[in-house]
């Protein structure tokens, strides 16, 4: 079975770091096939950035996405380019404070609104959305995003972050709740 | 020479100067009957002998020029590079084996044009290079065509109707980027430019010899200086030194060779700090 | 142990591993990655890492510190690589080992700094002017840019010529699930056991595992890019030209069966053949294993010294050869020379900065 998930938004967003810390904890704490890649612009900051993380049983062979099964975008251009390009069965999550739109299968996630009032840095919203990631899919255990984060972030900010992914969990949970009810 | 060596007279510096040569297979050499190399080449002998630097911790290095066949002659680790790549690929060397004398020559324009961005580097770096730069004004080994260093209105094969370039200025070059020893001496003044060599060899970082010299065969006949007297005599009515030049305005000094030295400074040389940031980086792990 | 890292880490870590100690570079997207932890990693294990002026002078550097006796590198992208070709080319000629990775990106001039590409192929074999020994070797991901790199530096070492790594921007930036070995076997030159009167730098002998000097060894050697007698000084006689070309070249004819080095999956029912290098080897593949259609497959490790008599002997009598690549066809020409009789030669070609798709090799398929 081959999984493939797109993270896309702006430059600065932190999407390649997402994307790596959520391919470190499928592929190294959950043992299954991972290949990660992104695609990026000259900017640093601003522009369009993308990452990209494909999870497998098997090897993984053509290392880049044909169609998405799950689609992430914390920019209106970002949900503009992507949405129209993701699988039949695929499900796109949005910001709901950068993205706007009428689509009704499009689940919108207040990540940044979440990483700013409850954690107090905006910074944080690309773990925000990997611990709701973790509470609505079965990509991921939020268990095997803690111990990726460990891995990767600087201790002075592991905690930041830890508090992040756990209120994305929980953020995650309560709108898939409200959505199936 | 070998007049000198059959004459067997005790303290005559031929045979010392053979010793530091490749004798047995690489002569003759190269250069033209009054070709000023040769003066610079036995002032540096002359140097690294009296200053006793061990043979197999030398290494002369060179680019692409008359100049840069000297390494050739030498009897001791030499590194004939690509054209103006001599200080880049000394560079390595030195951080390789920074016990290493490393002493780079070569012409006006193998270090001022192609190598400009390399000579510009090693002397911020103040790599522990010491750098020869002989100017004879143009490209001599391909048959004269004019240099960064070739002085306004004068002719080459490919400025015919005499240069309209200002020339370039190795020893404020070097200053400005930084290198610890900066000087110039002409090939008419052997004893100055020997004492140059060794004090430059005596310091740390990176050091510049500007060493102007004759070239009668090529620059000499395109500029009706074809014998290699007119042409020293030039250089010599052209000298003023660096106190005499303090006292001239800047018309006065614009066709003259200012020698002296310009800089001597302390520093730190490269691969002592390379060495101190490896010590620095272990200690902390 | 399981880890996810990326193709540039990679390099920089089997580069470490296999003894590199000098790293001489300029920054350039995409390898940059490389400098950035060689300058980080090198201090802490005594070599040095050195910021040069420009690719120019980082091959040039690479170049002296290995004639001064400690295993070189560098790593650059396209433009870079370009000013570098003097340098490779003066590295053959005095036979210096260096390593040199170019992290392939789309050309030609800046073209794309961020998107991959495989357009140096040809490049990596003939950009130097003058025949010119070379080894170049091409890894699919990760893990064989680790395995890739041991090599490229062994090789190097062993035959006192320049080795190319050639990733591409996909690879390097790509991260995957490896686990590396925890011993890997390092091959030190020997220096030569001989008097300093009897010495000669360039022997006439297979050069593979020859002991050679270094400056400062106590040999006085000269080394010159100008055409040398085995004794290393300049000679203008047709022999001895003649003697010093013919030994350049020998060093890799003599030395083709160790350099060789292919993944090959023959299938006697097939009529097609597929021959494939580096990243877009992973859409051939795919797309092999997405048909039901018996179909022969080689992938090429070593893409220099190009193994000629191999693809030979697996395209005969083939109906027909297909070449999957993301250039305009650099592989498909080298393919071409070893074909005989009516195979027919299919080019599958993307050149725009995207990975080509095992789609795109399924339907010609």
């Amino acid at each position: 079975m081959r999984t493939e998930i797109r993270l896309s938004g702006r430059g600065g967003q932190g999407l390649i770091l997402a994307g790596i810390v959520l391919a470190e904890a499928c592929g190294v704490y959950e043992d299954k096939q991972v290949v990660q890649t992104q695609s990026y612009g000259p900017e640093a900051r601003g522009g369009a950035s993308r990452a990209e993380v494909i999870i497998s049983d098997g090897q993984i062979r053509y290392p880049q996405a044909y169609d998405p099964d799950i689609l992430v975008a914390l920019s209106q251009p970002a949900f503009d380019r992507f949405a129209p390009k993701i699988k039949k069965s695929g499900l796109i999550f949005a910001d709901s404070f950068y993205v706007h739109t009428d689509r009704k299968d499009v689940v919108l996630m207040p990540f940044s609104e979440t990483a700013r009032n409850e954690i107090g840095r905006e910074v944080v919203t690309n773990v925000v959305m990997l611990g709701a990631l973790s509470a609505v899919t079965d990509i991921v255990k939020l268990e095997s995003l803690k111990k990726a984060l460990k891995h990767r972030v600087r201790s002075a900010f592991l905690d930041l972050n830890l508090r992040a992914v756990d209120a994305g969990y929980k953020l995650g949970k309560e709108i898939w709740k409200k959505r199936s009810s | 020479m070998a007049s000198a060596k059959a004459s067997g007279k005790k303290h005559s510096f031929t045979p010392m100067v053979h010793t530091y040569l490749r004798m047995d297979n690489r002569f003759p050499h190269v250069w033209c009957p009054g070709c000023g190399i040769g003066i610079l080449f036995a002032a540096l002998i002359h140097a690294l002998h009296e200053l006793n630097i061990p043979k197999d911790k030398i290494l002369l290095a060179s680019g692409i020029g008359c100049t840069s066949r000297m390494p050739g002659y030498l009897d001791t680790d030499t590194f004939h590079v690509l054209h103006g790549r001599a200080l880049a690929a000394a560079t390595g060397v030195k951080l390789a084996r920074p016990d290493m004398e490393v002493i780079v020559v070569g012409g006006d324009g193998d270090m001022l044009a192609i190598g400009g961005n390399h000579f510009i580097h090693a002397a911020r770096r103040n790599i522990g290079i010491t750098c020869i730069v002989l100017n004879n004004y143009n490209y001599a080994m391909t048959g004269g065509q004019q240099s960064p260093t070739t002085p306004r209105d004068m002719f080459a094969t490919t400025a015919p109707y005499g240069t309209i370039d200002d020339p370039a200025d190795a020893c404020s070059l070097a200053e400005a980027s930084g290198a610890a020893f900066v000087a110039r001496t002409t090939t008419y003044n052997f004893v100055q430019l020997k004492r140059f060599v060794k004090t430059a060899l005596s310091r740390k970082g990176f050091r510049l010899i500007e060493v102007v010299a004759q070239c009668p065969t090529i620059f000499g006949r395109l500029n009706r200086m074809p014998a290699t007297k007119d042409l020293i005599t030039w250089i010599k009515g052209h000298t003023v030194t660096l106190e005499a030049a303090k006292k001239m305005d800047a018309d006065e000094l614009r066709d003259k060779i200012v020698t002296g030295v310009f800089v001597d400074r302390e520093v730190e040389e490269y691969s002592d700090r390379y060495a101190r940031l490896i010590k620095k980086v272990r200690n902390a792990h | 142990m399981r880890r996810l890292v990326s193709g540039n880490e990679a390099c920089a870590e089997a580069a470490l591993r296999a003894g590199i100690r000098f790293f001489g570079g300029y920054p350039i997207t995409p390898s940059t990655e490389i400098a950035e932890l060689m300058a980080e990693e090198l201090p802490r294990v005594g070599g040095v890492f050195m910021q040069m002026e420009d690719e120019i002078a980082s091959i040039m550097a690479i170049v002296g510190a290995s004639a001064a006796g400690v295993p070189s590198m560098t790593a650059t992208s396209g433009p870079g690589f370009s000013l570098m070709q003097e340098g490779i080319g003066y590295a053959a000629m005095t036979e210096i080992p260096v390593v040199v990775v170019d992290v392939m990106r789309g050309g030609p001039a800046t073209g794309l700094p961020t998107k991959g590409s495989q357009g140096d192929l040809q490049q990596a074999r003939w950009g130097t002017h003058g025949d010119h020994p070379v080894v170049v070797f091409a890894p699919r991901g990760v893990e064989e840019t680790f395995a890739l790199t041991l090599r490229a530096v062994d090789v190097s070492e062993r035959l006192r010529v320049p080795v190319i790594l050639l990733t591409d921007e996909f690879i390097g930036h790509m991260r995957e699930i490896v686990s590396f070995p925890s011993r890997v076997e390092v091959y030190h030159r020997q220096r030569p056991r001989v008097a300093s009167s009897e010495y000669v730098h360039y022997a006439e002998e297979n050069n593979y595992n020859a002991p050679y000097a270094s400056y400062g060894g106590g040999y006085a050697i000269h080394l010159t890019g100008l055409t040398h007698r085995a004794d290393g000084f300049p000679i203008n006689d047709a022999p001895t030209i003649r003697w010093n070309n013919e030994r350049l070249r020998a060093k890799i004819e003599d030395n083709l069966a160790y350099l060789e080095d292919n993944y090959i999956d023959d299938d006697p029912d097939a009529d097609t053949l597929i021959v494939a290098v580096g990243s877009s080897a992973r859409s051939a593949y795919e797309a092999k294993l997405l048909t039901d259609k018996p179909l022969a497959y080689i992938r090429l490790l070593t893409l220099w010294p190009f193994p000629d008599a191999t693809i030979h002997r697996l395209a005969r009598g083939r109906k027909r050869v297909v070449v999957p690549e993301m250039n305009d066809g650099q592989l498909c020409r080298e393919v071409q020379r070893c074909l005989s009789g009516d195979t027919e030669l299919v080019s599958v070609t993307r050149n725009d900065g995207s990975m080509l798709t095992p789609q795109e090799v399924l339907e010609v398929l």
